[in-house]
C-alpha cells in the first residue's frame, strides 16, 4: 500500500469531516445569537446542513472507482470504498436523528445539543476512515464522549442521567482495556499505522496466543461500540433512558461505525491468527444473537425490545465478519445498511407513538392500526424488515449474511442464525399483534405526524422496500466496498 | 417478445394490494368490487395460459428470462410453467376467485382483509412459476407472513393467536432450514448461479445429495403437512377465515409438496433415492393417521382439517414412489386435493356463518335448507373418497398403482386410510345435511346468495370436469412428472 504524499486533492477526502464542524461551530454561533424563539429552528439548520453534506460527499468525496486505495496524511487515513460508504451511513442517520429531535421538548432549542450529535458523527467519519491506531483511539473517543452526554441530556429525567452515566463508565473502563491493546501492539512492532503494523507482525515470528491476547483487549473496546455478548450490558439500560432520538442514534451510526472499525482492524492487522479470532467471533456471534433473541421476548417496553433486537443484530451482523471473505465483509455493509435504515424508521414511529400517547410500553401500542393505518403499516414493514421476511431490506441482508457462513464453512453458524431469526420473527410479532389484533379505548385518536416525521418515514419505507426487491446495484456497491480491504 | 402471461398473473394481486391500500376504508363494496375484478383477471389468465400451453411441445412455456436482479450472486428473475406447475397456477386462480366471492360478508376491515390475501397470492403465484431458487425462497416467505395476520385478525376468536403463530413459526423454521440447504446447493455447484434449470446440471455427488436432502425436502414438507410436524395445520385451518381456510389446505400445502419436489427431488435425485423409504413411512401414517384422527372430531371444520393431512400424505406418497404412476398421481392430487379442500372449507364456513356452532352433533338437515351446499360438500365427499367419475379416483388411481409397482405392502396400508375417508364423510353428510333440523335452526337458516353459488358450482364442476374428461389434465401432469423421472437417468 502506497503512503501517498500530501495533495490539494487530498482536503477532498476529509470534506465530509470539514462540512460537520463547519455546521456544529455554526450552530453553536447560532445558539449565541438567535433568539429564544428562533431556536426552535436549528433541529433545522442541523437537518439540512447535513443534507447538504450528504450531497456534497457523494458528489466531491468518493473515491474512484476501481482506484487503489490510498493512504493520506502521513497515513493517518485511509481513502476507500468501505470508509465513504459508511461516511454516508453515518451522516444519513445524523440528519434523521436531527429530524427526529425537533420538537422534543427542551432540546430542539438547544444548540449544544445538535453540536454535540454533529461531532460524535464527524468522530465516526473519521472512525471509519482512521487507518492509524492513535487517529482511531482519538476519532473512538471523539465520538463517544458527545454520546455520553447526549444520553444523560434530560438532566431532570433520572432515567436518562443513568443511562448517561451507565453509557460512560462502560465506555471508559472499555476503552482503556483497548487502549491497553494499543499500547502493547505498538510495543511488539513499534509502529501505529495498522497496515505497517501488520507487516511487522507478518515478519516477526510472535508467538499466535500473544497475538490473540493483543486481538482480544483491542475486541473488548470494539464489542462494547457493537454491544456484543459479553459487553452489551449497558445497552437496554442506555436505551430504555437516552431522549429516544440518541437511542435510535446510537443504535444506528454507532454500532455501525463500531463495525467499520471491527472490520478494517481484525482484517488488516491479525491476518496470521484469523482461525483464532474467526471462531472466537463466531462464538460471541451465536451467543449475542441467541442471549439478545432471548431476552426480548420477554420486554415490555419497546425501547428496551428494540435494545435487545439490536443486540442480537449485532450478532446477526457479525457472521459477515467470521466468513473472511469479499462476500462476507460486503454483505456485512450491506446489512449494517439495511438496518440502519429499518432501525430509523421503527424508532421514529416510536418518536410520533410517545409525542401522541405518551407511551413507550407494548401494550398501549394496541389499536395503533385502527388509530392510524398508514403508521400501524410502516412498523409493520420495519418489523418485518428486522425480522427477515422479504420482499424488505432485511431479508437479502439476512439472506447475503448467511450465504457468507455457507460459502466459508460456518454450517454450524448459519443454522444457529436461521433458528434465531425464527425466535426475531416471534417477538416482532408480538408487536405486531398488538398493533393489529388488540383494541384500545382510544381507537378513536389518530397519532399525530407531522410533516418532516412523514418525508423521514415515507424515505425509510421506500428503502427498506426499494433495496430489499432491487438490491443488485446496492450488492454491488457493498462488494466494491468490501475489495478495498482485503 | 410476447405477453409476459405469467408475470402478469403474478403482479396482478400485489398490485391490488397496493390500489385497495389507497382507496378510503369505509368504501368496502367499491373494495370488494376491485378485489373481486383483480381475482376474476387472475382466473381467466391462469385459464388462459393452462389451455395455451403446448402439450405436444412440452417443457417449460411462457419463460420469461432469466433477467438479471442480483447479477453478483447470479439471481435472476426466470419464470416458466411445465406440465407439473402449470395445474397449480390454474388452482390458485381458481381459489383466489372463489375465495373473493365468498368472503363477501367480511366485514371487519375489508381493505386490508383483500389487501393480505392478495399479496399471499403473489407469493403462492410467484413461488409456482419460479425457476431460480433464490427467487422462489423470496415468494415462498412473502405467501407465509400474510397468513399470520389474515388468521390472528380474521379469524375465529377462540384459538386465532395460538393457532396463526404456531402457524408462521413452524412455517417460517421449515423454510429457513431450507434455505440453509439451498445455499450448501449454491457454493457446492460453484456455478454462479440460482436457476433451477442450470442446478439439475450440477452433478452433486451423492454423499452431498444424501446429506442435504432431509434438510430441503423435509424444511418444505412441513408446509406440505407431513407428519409429524403436521400439527400446525389443523389448528391453522380452523382458526383461519373461510376465504383464508380455503387457500390455505387448498394452496398453500400445495406450496409446500411443490417445493419439496422441485428443489428436493429434482435437484438432489440420488438423496431421494435413499431417502424414499422414510418419506414413504411418514406420508403412510399421515394418510391413516390424519383419517383416523378426522374420524374422532366433533368438529365439521376439524374433520376437514385432517382430511387434508391425510390427503396431503397421498401428495408425498406419490412423491416418494419416484416412479411415473406415482408423481403423475401426485401431481393430479395436488390439484384435486386443493379444489376438493376448498370446496369443502367453503361449505364449512358457510354452515358456520348460519348455524354459528361446528359442532357435528348439534347440526342436522341442512339440505332442506341450502341445497346446493348439500350437493357441493357431496361431491366433494365422493372425490374425498376417490369415487370414479370424480377427480379423485384419476388422482389417487395412479398413486396406488405407483405405490404397488414400489411397496406393495405401503399400498394395502394406506389404502385403509380411504376407507376411513369414506366412513367419516358418510358420517357428515348424514348427520349435517340429511336428518332433522334441530329446533332451534328451524326458520333461522337463510339461504346462501349468488356469489357462494357461483363459487360452489364452479369448484364442484371442476372437480366433476376432470372425473369425467380426464384428458383435460393427465397427459399434461404426465409430462411434467416424465421431465422429474428425466432427472433420475430413466429409473
Amino acid at each position: 500500500m502506497a503512503f501517498a504524499e500530501f495533495e490539494s486533492s487530498h482536503i477532498l477526502v476529509v470534506l465530509p469531516e470539514i462540512l460537520l464542524l463547519v455546521l456544529a461551530g455554526l450552530i453553536l454561533a447560532l445558539d449565541i445569537f438567535w433568539r429564544r424563539g428562533r431556536r426552535q429552528l436549528l433541529g433545522w439548520v442541523s437537518a439540512v446542513g447535513l443534507l447538504l453534506t450528504f450531497i456534497a460527499t457523494v458528489l466531491l468525496s468518493r473515491p474512484e472507482i476501481g482506484g487503489d486505495p490510498m493512504l493520506i496524511f502521513g497515513g493517518m487515513l485511509r481513502h476507500d470504498w468501505t470508509g465513504f460508504t459508511f461516511k454516508l451511513v453515518f451522516i444519513f442517520a445524523a440528519a434523521v436523528t436531527s429530524i427526529l429531535s425537533l420538537d422534543l421538548n427542551h432540546l430542539a432549542a438547544r444548540g449544544e445539543y445538535f453540536a454535540l450529535l454533529l461531532v460524535a458523527t464527524f468522530g465516526m467519519c473519521l472512525m471509519a476512515t482512521s487507518s492509524d491506531l492513535m487517529m482511531l483511539l482519538l476519532a473512538i473517543e471523539t465520538t463517544s464522549i458527545p454520546l455520553y452526554i447526549l444520553a444523560g441530556f434530560m438532566k431532570a429525567d433520572d432515567k436518562s442521567t443513568e443511562a448517561g452515566l451507565k453509557y460512560f463508565l462502560f465506555g471508559a473502563l472499555t476503552s482503556a482495556v483497548m487502549l491497553y491493546g494499543f499500547s502493547l501492539l505498538y510495543g511488539f512492532t513499534g509502529e501505529t499505522n495498522i497496515y505497517r503494523l501488520a507487516a511487522m507482525i507478518r515478519v516477526g515470528a510472535f508467538s499466535p496466543w500473544v497475538l490473540l491476547g493483543m486481538a482480544l483487549l483491542v475486541l473488548v473496546g470494539f464489542g462494547f461500540k457493537v454491544s456484543v455478548v459479553p459487553f452489551h450490558f449497558w445497552s437496554p439500560d442506555v436505551y430504555e433512558g437516552a431522549p429516544t432520538p440518541i437511542t435510535a442514534f446510537i443504535s444506528t451510526a454507532s454500532k455501525a461505525a463500531g463495525f467499520a472499525v471491527l472490520l478494517r482492524v481484525m482484517l488488516a492487522t491479525f491476518p496470521s491468527i484469523e482461525s483464532y479470532w474467526t471462531t472466537l467471533l463466531a462464538i460471541l456471534a451465536a451467543a449475542t444473537m441467541t442471549i439478545g433473541n432471548l431476552l426480548a421476548i420477554s420486554q415490555k417496553n419497546i425501547k428496551r425490545l428494540l435494545a435487545y433486537s439490536s443486540i442480537a443484530h449485532a450478532g446477526y451482523a457479525m457472521i459477515g465478519l467470521v466468513a473472511l471473505s469479499s462476500f462476507g465483509a460486503a454483505s456485512l455493509v450491506f446489512y449494517l445498511v439495511g438496518y440502519v435504515v429499518t432501525n430509523l424508521a421503527v424508532f421514529t414511529i416510536v418518536i410520533l407513538f410517545a409525542r401522541t400517547a405518551g407511551s413507550e410500553q407494548i401494550a398501549d401500542y394496541a389499536g395503533l392500526s385502527r388509530r392510524s393505518p398508514g403508521l400501524a403499516l410502516a412498523l409493520m414493514l420495519a418489523l418485518l424488515s428486522l425480522a427477515g421476511m422479504p420482499p424488505l431490506v432485511g431479508f437479502v441482508a439476512k439472506f447475503y449474511v448467511f450465504a457468507a457462513a455457507v460459502q466459508s464453512g460456518w454450517i454450524w453458524l448459519a443454522i444457529v442464525a436461521v433458528l434465531n431469526a425464527i425466535i426475531g420473527l416471534y417477538y416482532y410479532m408480538t408487536i405486531l399483534k398488538v398493533v393489529y389484533l388488540y383494541r384500545s379505548d382510544d381507537d378513536h385518536v389518530a397519532i399525530d405526524v407531522p410533516r418532516p416525521f412523514a418525508v423521514t418515514l415515507i424515505l425509510c419505507s421506500t428503502a427498506i422496500v426499494g433495496i430489499g426487491t432491487i438490491s443488485g446495484p446496492w450488492l454491488n456497491l457493498a462488494v466494491e466496498a468490501a475489495k478495498t480491504l482485503f | 417478445m410476447n405477453f409476459p402471461i405469467l408475470s402478469v398473473i403474478s403482479f396482478i394481486p400485489v398490485g391490488t394490494a397496493m390500489i385497495l391500500l389507497l382507496l378510503p376504508g369505509e368504501r368496502k363494496n367499491l373494495i370488494r368490487w376491485v378485489a373481486l375484478t383483480a381475482a376474476a383477471a387472475c382466473f381467466s389468465l391462469s385459464v388462459v395460459a393452462y389451455f395455451s400451453y403446448d402439450q405436444a411441445a412440452g417443457g417449460y412455456q411462457f419463460v420469461e428470462g432469466p433477467f438479471p436482479w442480483i447479477g453478483a450472486l447470479g439471481i435472476s428473475y426466470h419464470v416458466g410453467v411445465d406440465g407439473m406447475n402449470l395445474p397449480l397456477v390454474l388452482l390458485t386462480g381458481v381459489v383466489i376467485f372463489t375465495g373473493v366471492l365468498i368472503s363477501w360478508g367480511v366485514d371487519d376491515r375489508p381493505r386490508e382483509f383483500f389487501a393480505f390475501l392478495f399479496i399471499l397470492a403473489t407469493g403462492v403465484f410467484g413461488v409456482f412459476i419460479s425457476l431460480d431458487l433464490f427467487q422462489l425462497f423470496f415468494f415462498y416467505e412473502i405467501a407465509v407472513f400474510p397468513m399470520y395476520l389474515l388468521i390472528a385478525i380474521w379469524g375465529w376468536k377462540v384459538t386465532r393467536e395460538y393457532a396463526a403463530m404456531k402457524l408462521t413459526l413452524y412455517l417460517f423454521i421449515g423454510s429457513v432450514i431450507a434455505l440453509v440447504g439451498a445455499l450448501a446447493m449454491y457454493f457446492t455447484a460453484d456455478m454462479q448461479t440460482f436457476d433451477m434449470i442450470a442446478l439439475q446440471d450440477a452433478g452433486f455427488s451423492t454423499a452431498f445429495q444424501r446429506f442435504w436432502f432431509p434438510f430441503v425436502f423435509f424444511g418444505f414438507a412441513v408446509l406440505g403437512g407431513i407428519f409429524p410436524v403436521h400439527n400446525w395445520s389443523p389448528d391453522g385451518h380452523v382458526a383461519a377465515p373461510t376465504a383464508v381456510s380455503m387457500f390455505h389446505a387448498g394452496v398453500l400445502m400445495k406450496l409446500g409438496a411443490f417445493a419439496a419436489l422441485r428443489v428436493g427431488i429434482m435437484l438432489m435425485p440420488e438423496g431421494a433415492k435413499m431417502w424414499a423409504p422414510l418419506i414413504l413411512v411418514l406420508a403412510t401414517i399421515n394418510v391413516v393417521y390424519g383419517a383416523f384422527i378426522a374420524m374422532v372430531q366433533r368438529d365439521f371444520k376439524y374433520v376437514i382439517g385432517f382430511s387434508s393431512v391425510s390427503h396431503m400424505g397421498l401428495v408425498m406418497l406419490g412423491f416418494a414412489t419416484l416412479n411415473l404412476n406415482g408423481l403423475t398421481g401426485a401431481g393430479l392430487q395436488m390439484f384435486s386435493h386443493g379444489v376438493m379442500t376448498a370446496l369443502f372449507f367453503a361449505v364449512v364456513g358457510m354452515v358456520y356463518d348460519r348455524a354459528h356452532t361446528r359442532e357435528i352433533p348439534k347440526l342436522g338437515g341442512f339440505s332442506k335448507v341450502m341445497p346446493l351446499v348439500a350437493v357441493a360438500f357431496i361431491v366433494g365427499g365422493l372425490v374425498s373418497m376417490g369415487m370414479p367419475g370424480f377427480s379423485g379416483f384419476i388422482a389417487e388411481f395412479p398413486i396406488f398403482m405407483g405405490l404397488w409397482q414400489r411397496q406393495p405392502i405401503v399400498a394395502i396400508i394406506a389404502a385403509l386410510g380411504i376407507v376411513i375417508t369414506a366412513s367419516y364423510i358418510m358420517r357428515i353428510i348424514g348427520r349435517v345435511f340429511f336428518g332433522k333440523i334441530p329446533e332451534e335452526f328451524e326458520g333461522h337458516i337463510s339461504g346462501i346468495n349468488n356469489f357462494d353459488r357461483l363459487a360452489l358450482v364452479l369448484l364442484a364442476g371442476i372437480l366433476i370436469l376432470i372425473g369425467v374428461y380426464p384428458t383435460i389434465m393427465a397427459p399434461l401432469v404426465e409430462s411434467g412428472a416424465n421431465a422429474v423421472l428425466a432427472l433420475f437417468g430413466g429409473a
